[in-house]
Order: C-alpha cells, then structure tokens, then sequence
C-alpha cells in the first residue's frame, strides 16, 4: 500500500520531467538567423512580454515567471499592475460572495422543495428550465440592471451555483428514510429540532455533494466572467497578460487556477468526509 | 366493567389503489384490549397486516375505520406515551450509541441538564449490556447490540406502552436468546405494558401473557385469544420442562398452518364472532394428540413458508 504510494509519486515525477523535456526541446531556438539588433531594442520598448513574441515561451522563461510572481504576490502598482495574490484574492472574493448568496437561497429552499411533493411539483419546471442556461448568458441582463461589473460577477456565481445545490438539497431531504422520521415522530420531536438534528445530518453527504459540485463550477465561471468584465481578478489578469502578449504569464495564471481549484476542491472533499456517516 | 388501557374497536385498513380497482382490506373488524402491564405478542403469516396494526397503534398510520383508545384518550398521532422498537432498529447513524438515546430522552424531558440525560441514557444502555459502547457509532456495532440501542432508546423515554416489530427477526438464534432474556428481565421488574409481533412461536410463550392469533389477509381478523398459562418467572432454559409449554406450542403452531385461513368469508362468521374472538388456555387443557408435529424449528418454518407460497 505505502510503497504503491512510492512508486505513484515517483511516476508522477518522471512524468512532468518528460513532459518539461518534450516542452524544452520542442522550444529550442531554431536556426533562422541570429535577432536583429533592431529586432531586440523594439522588443526591449514594448516591454518583457513581447521579447519572443514569435515563440512559444521555453520552459525556462515560464519558469522565471513563476519565481517573480510568487517571490511578490501582493504587489499592487496601479490598476493593470497587481500581484497574483491579490487578482486571485478578488476572483476568491466574488466567488465566495455568489456562493454564500447561492447557499442562503439553495438550501432553506431546497429543503421545502424536498418536505413537500407539492413545492416539488411546482417549482420542477422552472427548475428545469433555469438550469441549464449557461451563466454567462445571464451577464448582459445583470450588468444592465445592476449597473456594476463587480456585482454582476457575484450574480453570475450566484446564478451557476444555486441550481446544483438546490436540487441536492431537495433529493437528500426527500429521500431521508422513512424510519428516522418516524423515529422522529413518535418522540414528538419538534419541526425545527427534527430539521436540525435528524434530516440536516442524513441529508448532509447529498447536500455536500451538490456544494462541491457548485464550487466546481463558479470556479470554472469565475475566470470567463472577469474575462468579460474585467478590471480585477485571475480572469482579467489572463486577459490582460494575453494582451500584453506575455504568455509566460498566461501559462502561470492557467496554472495557479488549476491549484486554487484543487484546493477548493480538497476543501469540500474532507468537509464532505465530515458529514458522511456509515450505515 | 372496568375500562381497559388500551382498546382497539373495529380497526379497518384499506391501502389506496394504484389502479383502477380497489383494494380488499387489509385486515377488518380487529377488536382487542390490553391491560396495564400485560405482555401482548400477535403472530400471523407474512403479509397479514401486523405491521399496520402496530403502525396504527403507534399513530404513525391511520386506520381506515375503527378506533384505537388508550388510557381514555384515543390514539390520533405519534406520542411520547407510546415507545417503538423498529424492525429495522432505524439508529441514526450519524449519532454515537449514547446521542441516539440522549436524542429520545431529551426530546421527552427537554428541561433537563446535559448530565442528568447522560446519567439516565447510561442507566439504560448498561441495562442492556451496552455500557460499555456508549460512545460507538452504530455501524461499529453488531446486529444485535443495534437492536439493544433501539430497545434502551424506547425504555428510556419509560412510555405507558411499547411496541415492538419483530425486535429480534434479524439476529441469529444465540443472540435472539440473550436479548430474550435480557428483555424479559427488564420487563417482570419494570411491569411495562408491550405490543410485540413476532414470527417465533417460542419467543412468544417465552414472553406473552396472551397471544393474538391473527388469521390470513386480506380482511385479516383476531381469530384467537391464546392465555399463555405458565407461571410468570419463565426463563428461556426451564420453559422447555413445563408440560404446558408443548400443548401450548402445538395449538400455535396447527393454527398456524391448518386454521389461520379459514376465517375470513360469510361462512366464518357462522362459527366465528370477531368482536370477542374466544380466549382459550391450551396449556390447561387435557392432554390430546397434537394435531400437526413438528419438533424441529426448521421443519415448522418450512411447514409455514409452505402454506405462504400456496397462499399466495
Ligand atoms: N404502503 C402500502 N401501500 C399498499 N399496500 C401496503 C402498504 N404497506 C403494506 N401494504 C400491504 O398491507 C399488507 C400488510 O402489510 P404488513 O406490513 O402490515 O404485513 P406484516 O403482517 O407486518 O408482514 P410481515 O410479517 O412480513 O412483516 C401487505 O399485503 C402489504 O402488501
Ligand atoms: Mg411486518
């Protein structure tokens, strides 16, 4: 078991040196003639993005990325100039925010769409409906009526994280067994004690599964709606740095959104583990 | 006539459809009462209705006719007064073996400080052999020390009655034995009133004051009253030397496969009366030749699953 372990992380290794070696060989400079004096001073105006702007950027160049941007991640120089930090800091903020607001709704209103057939049956077409029209598709209407880019960031979370929390919600409270309400019932347990200490915890795994999902999601979200909107945010940040040309950036920020995402997702994981009870 | 704890009158139920045709009934014209502190247990074929019945006992479901009434009120939901044992000991296994019970207890006594529930839920789960779990998940526990927890948790809330869905169906025959016995205790020194349905005709005359014969559904009725005759201080290893015990055993077990479906119809009624379903006391009565021998438990669980299938 241990040593399977071993022998995984060590794949895992030679994997990603392989994969760095293809990428290096792949961007050796070919032999097209040595860059023209001129070539390098237009180069050196435009800035440290646009040095190679013909090639994909070599390992190494990625590499020096991601020793400045991490060795100074709170940086903040004006409004096109912000360290990874603080860009991730913002995208972190809103999705938080459209989370929190998602939860709020989805929950309380899952759980009545759940105790009762009838709000099921009412509110299902609806629910249908809604759920799958892309988030984003909803931007125009938020930033016309909220008349803020920032706040219309949060609603698209919001928008693309309540539906799967919602319906969890509902299926783990509708399907909490028969025999722990009963147990329930003739204790004469009081409703708001019964919500509390019986159908919130044997719903809790299915409602957890549809937080993590949901978390999934707004953090795929997040980054195409700063990618509209702009101004602050990992989203922007990619946009900004592809403008700029500088992919080496580009390749960094890809990558720190993958990590962030794996760390929410880890984070559900184990509060899902929390709630999870063996029969 | 002095009223009785507990009076069930002309209980009827009839499921609702799912098709166009209605259902038969269940079981009809049930009538039965029960003392304080009497020891009831009501075996039947599967399918009979005796879920339902003691679901309907409990509040949990309601009958379609007929009443229920325990101690001068009738029986119109779930209550406090009334403690279940589910067939399936339904634990919530988000709770540890303590939680479960301290739930029931605090739900019954909700003034009560942490450590007087604590010092009371630990009385009765060491009642039950369990003190020493109390701090256990359930599904570290076995199937047997499951179905304890459910028995403590029904205790604990002491309700005027218990009922009890075939508390032991799912154990092994060894384990069966101890949490009989361990029952039987707790019930001759508290004197608690129970409702039990089992399919073991020996844990019946093992525990009951009387014994419900209930006859094949649909339109299931009472057929017999059966006086358990023995002296009270049973124990599971002495019961077997009281001559009582076989003639006792062998009325239960020839209605079981010769009589119990013959009294639904027109023509039950002519030697049947439903409303007083007669009381016999096999134990007493002269020595006669067994109708119907089975002396292995497998032969008669056999003999029993039989007649089901042709039933059905
Ligand atoms: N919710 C329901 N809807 C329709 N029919 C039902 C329902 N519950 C039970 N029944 C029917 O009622 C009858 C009696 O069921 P019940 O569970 O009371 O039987 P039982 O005597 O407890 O059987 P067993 O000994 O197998 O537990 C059965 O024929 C069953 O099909
Ligand atoms: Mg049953």
């Amino acid at each position: 078991m241990k040593s399977e372990s071993i022998k995984a992380a060590l794949l895992s290794v030679i994997i990603f040196l392989t994969f760095i070696g293809a990428w290096y060989i792949a961007t050796l400079p070919r032999d097209n003639g040595p860059v023209s004096t001129a070539d390098a001073e237009y180069a050196a105006l435009m800035g440290k993005g646009a040095e190679k702007s013909g090639g994909f950027p070599a390992p190494g160049k990625v590499g020096q990325a991601f020793v400045e941007h991490l060795a100074d991640p709170f940086y903040d120089k004006g409004p096109n100039d912000k360290g990874i930090g603080i860009q991730l800091a913002h995208s972190l903020g809103r999705v938080g925010l459209g989370f929190l607001l998602a939860t709020l709704v989805a929950i309380p209103v899952g759980f009545a769409i759940g105790m009762s057939p009838l709000l099921f049956k009412a509110f299902n077409p609806f629910i249908q409906v809604l759920k799958p029209i892309s988030p984003l598709a909803w931007m125009p209407l938020a930033l016309y009526s909220l008349k803020d880019s920032s706040v219309s960031g949060i609603f698209v979370i919001f928008i693309c994280s309540v539906w799967p929390m919602l319906i969890n919600t509902a299926f783990g409270v509708a399907s909490v067994r028969r025999d722990w309400i009963n147990v329930a019932r003739t204790l004469e347990v009081r409703p708001l004690r019964k919500a509390f200490l019986v159908i919130l915890p044997a719903a809790a795994p299915t409602i957890l599964t549809g937080m993590r999902i949901s978390m999934g999601i707004a953090w795929l979200v997040i980054v195409a709606a700063e990618m509209l909107v702009g101004g602050t945010g990992i989203g922007y940040f990619v946009w900004n740095e592809w403008n700029n040309l500088a992919l080496p950036n580009v390749i960094f920020a890809v990558v720190m959104i993958g990590v962030v995402g794996m760390l929410l997702d880890l984070a559900f994981g184990s509060l899902q583990k929390l709630v999870t009870y063996r029969e | 006539m002095t009223p009785h704890f507990l009076t069930v009158e002309a209980l009827k139920k009839v499921y609702p459809a799912s098709g166009e045709k209605s259902n038969p009934p269940v079981f009809e014209d049930i009538h039965f009462h029960i003392e304080k502190g009497e020891f009831i247990c009501i075996v039947g074929h599967s399918g009979c209705g005796k879920t339902t019945i003691l679901n309907v006992l409990a509040g949990l479901e309601e009958a379609s006719a007929g009443n229920v009434i325990m101690d001068g009120r009738e029986v119109k939901g779930p209550s406090l007064d009334r403690g279940v044992v589910f067939q399936g000991h339904a634990l919530m296994p988000w709770m540890t073996v303590l939680a479960n019970v301290a739930f029931a207890v605090s739900s019954k006594w909700p003034d009560w400080p942490k450590d007087k529930v604590r010092e009371h839920c630990t009385r009765f789960l060491t009642m039950v052999g369990l003190g020493h779990a109390l701090d256990k998940k359930p599904a570290e526990l076995s199937g047997g020390m499951k179905q304890r927890v459910g028995i403590a948790r029904a205790f604990a809330i002491q309700p005027k009655m218990l009922l009890l869905d075939e508390p032991f169906g799912a154990l092994d025959a060894l384990t069966r034995g101890t949490i009989q016995d361990e029952l039987l205790k707790i019930v001759q020194a508290t004197h608690q009133t129970v409702f039990m349905i089992t399919h073991d005709v020996d844990e019946a005359i093992l525990l009951a004051d009387k014994i419900l014969l209930m006859s094949n559904g649909p339109g299931a009725r009472i057929a017999e009253i059966v006086e358990v005759t023995m002296a009270r201080s049973r124990t599971r290893a002495g019961i077997h030397h009281d001559p009582q015990y076989y003639k006792i055993r062998n009325h239960l077990v020839d209605f079981l496969v010769n009589r119990s479906e013959t009294y639904s119809g027109a023509e039950a009624e002519m030697f049947h009366d439903s409303k007083n379903p007669p009381l016999v006391q096999p134990g007493l009565e002269g020595e006669r030749a067994p109708v119907f021998t089975l002396t292995t438990e497998k032969g008669i669980s056999q003999a029993l699953h039989a007649k089901h299938a042709i039933n059905q």
